[in-house]
């Protein structure tokens, strides 16, 4: 009697969790179908007409690059000093932005004994600058400061303290504890602390997020450039600004930029994948 | 002899060099960043930057994004006085209502700026009487202008030219005089004619009143009921543009939304062609493997350039980079996740005498389901702000706005109030996306 009433359970159970699954999928479908044809209504261009063109223009700058010959090369090297600008930007970003974040996640986590009363306002700060879209400051740096380099630099290195700082201080929360409760009954002072019991912890994981956030900030660098943050994003619209003519030109900025994050992501995910794979052999 | 112990044989020499290693390491590593950030103060030119900086626009731009202006302006041409706020036609005062710092009598004026500072303007004349410095008079002539300043050193605030002169002796008060025109700037606190425009019969409300206007049956305007002509006067504002703001706003996060679904939904089928255990056939796998980082590699900002090309303006160009760019991102991490699966659990099913399509759905999907859902929030929330961005290179909605309006840098106040919408959007995605997470993740946990 009571398996059959149990039986009868899990049947209702299992038809509440397929109307559920059943509604999701369908709200999913009706989010993404009205949501095309409404954007396809506001888009400009509509999607059908754009189809068609669609291959024009990566065509049309394939074919002025082909025509360069030889000199398509040429103009790879000419717009190389634009992308170590662009990387450079990402680089100071990545290492001032992960340097701001460690102290971020120093102070924001209890299971490192951060300062209590400071652990809540840190972590809202910490949300901010994340929320904080990098191009709202860069917009705001560049009037301020005139276009160059450096706005970008900062709006990225704001927004990957936050970003940073959050996921630190996560990978602090799951740090052993009993290395700092040995230096505390040594007598050691909080930053003794986090030198000698937490650093050596967590610095596998802080650099291979460090890594990780690298390659992101190029992709970022690069297209603030595009706003006017200078390196190889302004290069292309000036480029793209001349229209017909100058797709050789553009076409290697593509080139480049693909081959630099391509090199960019290998590079960092061999890294990270020796960084955590000997931390993990700890 | 064997030595037989538990404890494993240190070699001294051994310990020293790796110590030392580590020592070159601490000392080298920080001296490597020190000279990177050295060299990228010169590539950048931080020096001559902060020299050609311009704090002063940081000042400007702060008053007057939390202020707004009041212009007193004399046409020598039309021979006219206006008040206007903002300089704005469709917020001029009539001549009968004038604010009451103002004073008009025909052709002279008299601008009460407070703190003592006035403006009586006579003719062609202005005088600025400035506590602490003294009175100056300017006149407009046919050629330019022509100032009596008081005695002593030309302060900073001032800037005397024969064709113009600029005085501005605190942040809200400034008076200019060029040979066509007088003009008056008094700034005051707050946001003005946010909610409804000047002109409008709304304007000056307070909310209790415009409470009961929405309710009595009295029609302002004879073909809308009230409520709905209240909604219509906010949005259609000509200063503050409600109603295009949002609808950008509604863009931005339309392309996020629909952009990462999209990558999210050819992501999935793509990850089992591109995972070791499920997809055999290795030349398959690697030509799968290459798209996910060609779409990665060509990155949103190439994407977006060619969308707009062929898609014009708007929101499906943003999603179609965006779900171009993040089908690669995604299916990467998705097909990481399938060849980390259990696979006990498939070949359970699998022992139940379970069709290929069953295995995927009860041994494989449930498995991935956890990390499907938090990546997909998490792409989610980072692309509401990549679709800002998206949207200044050209494709549309809250970012193009924000650029437009701050090229045209006339009214900060406009510019903060974006800036300020598009914040609380993307917090409120992160939150939302934050709570997604934990209720479908934990809740698969507990339950």
């Amino acid at each position: 009697m009571a398996v059959a009433a149990l039986e009868q359970e899990i049947l209702s159970l299992r038809k509440h969790r397929q109307l559920y699954s059943m509604i999701g999928l369908l709200l999913l479908v009706a989010v993404l179908v009205s949501g095309y044809s409404k954007a396809n209504e506001m888009n400009s261009g509509g999607f059908l007409q754009g189809l068609s063109k669609f291959f024009d223009y990566p065509g049309e700058i394939v074919v002025e690059a082909w025509q360069a010959g030889p000199a398509f090369f040429a103009l790879v090297v000419h717009f190389a000093p634009a992308m170590l600008e662009t990387l450079n930007i990402a680089g100071v970003a990545t290492l001032l932005g992960g340097a701001i974040a460690v102290v971020l996640a120093m102070a924001s986590t209890r299971n490192v004994d951060s300062w209590g009363p400071l652990i809540p306002v840190v972590r809202r700060m910490m949300d901010i600058m994340r929320a904080f879209p990098e191009l709202i400051v860069a917009l705001f740096l560049i009037f301020v400061l005139g276009s160059s380099p450096v706005p970008a630099m900062i709006a990225v290195a704001f927004h990957t303290a936050g970003a940073l700082g959050k996921l630190f201080s996560e990978v602090n929360e799951n740090i052993d504890r009993r290395p700092i409760e040995g230096l505390s009954a040594c007598g050691a002072s909080w930053l003794q602390r986090i030198r000698f019991a937490v650093m050596p912890q967590v610095a596998p994981n802080y650099l291979s997020y460090f890594l990780l956030r690298l390659e992101i900030n190029v992709r970022a660098s690069a297209i603030l450039g595009f706003v006017g943050a200078g390196g190889i994003g302004q290069e292309l619209r000036r480029t793209i600004g001349w229209g017909k003519g100058a797709g050789d030109e553009t076409a290697a900025i593509f080139v480049l930029l693909f081959l630099t994050i391509m090199a960019i992501d290998q590079l960092s995910s061999y890294l990270r994948g020796r960084l955590v794979g000997s931390g993990r052999a700890h | 002899m064997t030595t037989d112990t538990l404890e494993p044989v240190v070699n001294l020499g051994d310990v020293w060099q790796k110590v030392r290693r580590r020592a070159w390491i601490t000392v080298l590593a920080p001296l490597a960043v020190v000279a990177y950030l050295v060299y990228t103060w010169f590539a950048f030119d931080v020096s001559d930057l902060l020299s050609r900086a311009q704090p002063e626009r940081a000042a400007i731009l702060a008053t007057d994004s939390v202020a707004y202006k009041v212009h007193v302006t004399k046409d020598f041409r039309r021979g006219e006085m206006e008040v206007a706020i903002e300089g704005e036609r469709t917020a001029t005062y009539d001549n009968a209502e004038l604010p009451d710092w103002v004073t008009l009598d025909g052709k002279n004026a008299f601008v009460d700026l407070g703190d003592g500072y006035t403006v009586e303007i006579k003719g062609n004349t202005a005088y600025f009487d400035v506590p602490g410095y003294g009175m100056i008079e300017t006149t407009a002539t046919k050629k330019g202008v022509e100032t009596i300043l008081p005695e002593g050193e030309v302060p900073d605030w001032l800037k005397d030219d024969p064709r113009k002169l600029d005085a501005r002796p605190s942040l809200d008060k400034r008076l200019q005089v060029t040979k066509t025109k007088i003009e008056i700037h008094n700034y005051f606190g707050g946001w003005e004619n946010f909610w409804f425009p000047f002109r409008s019969p709304l304007h000056g409300q307070s909310f209790s009143q415009l409470y009961a206007l929405a309710l009595s049956a009295d029609r302002l305007d004879p073909d809308y009921s009230n409520l709905w002509f209240i909604v219509h006067e906010f949005l259609g504002n000509p200063d503050w543009q409600h109603g295009d703001v949002f609808v950008a706003l509604f863009e931005t996060i339309m392309m996020a939304v629909l952009g990462t679904l999209t990558a999210a939904l050819f992501g999935l089928p793509l990850a089992f062609l591109a995972a070791r255990n499920f997809t055999p056939s290795q030349v398959l796998r690697f030509g799968t493997r290459r798209l996910f980082d060609f779409l990665r590699g060509i990155d949103m900002l190439i994407w977006s350039l060619i969308f707009i090309r062929a898609f014009g303006l708007g929101p499906l160009t943003g999603a179609l980079a965006i779900a171009f760019t993040d089908t690669g991102s995604l299916g990467k991490l998705f097909s990481e996740a399938l060849e980390n699966i259990d696979n006990r659990q498939v070949e359970g099913v699998k022992a139940t005498g379970a069709s290929q399509i069953q295995r995927y759905r009860f041994g494989v999907i449930p498995q991935i389901l956890p990390v499907f859902v938090s990546q997909v929030l998490y792409y989610l929330e980072s692309n509401t702000r990549s679709a800002t961005v998206i949207g200044a290179l050209g494709a549309g909605g809250i970012g193009l706005l924000l650029v437009e309006t701050m090229k045209t840098s006339r009214d900060w106040e406009n510019t903060s109030y974006i800036i300020i919408l598009t914040i609380v959007v993307v917090i409120a995605m992160d939150q939302t996306s934050g709570w997604l997470r934990r209720k479908l993740i934990e809740g698969r946990k507990s339950g």
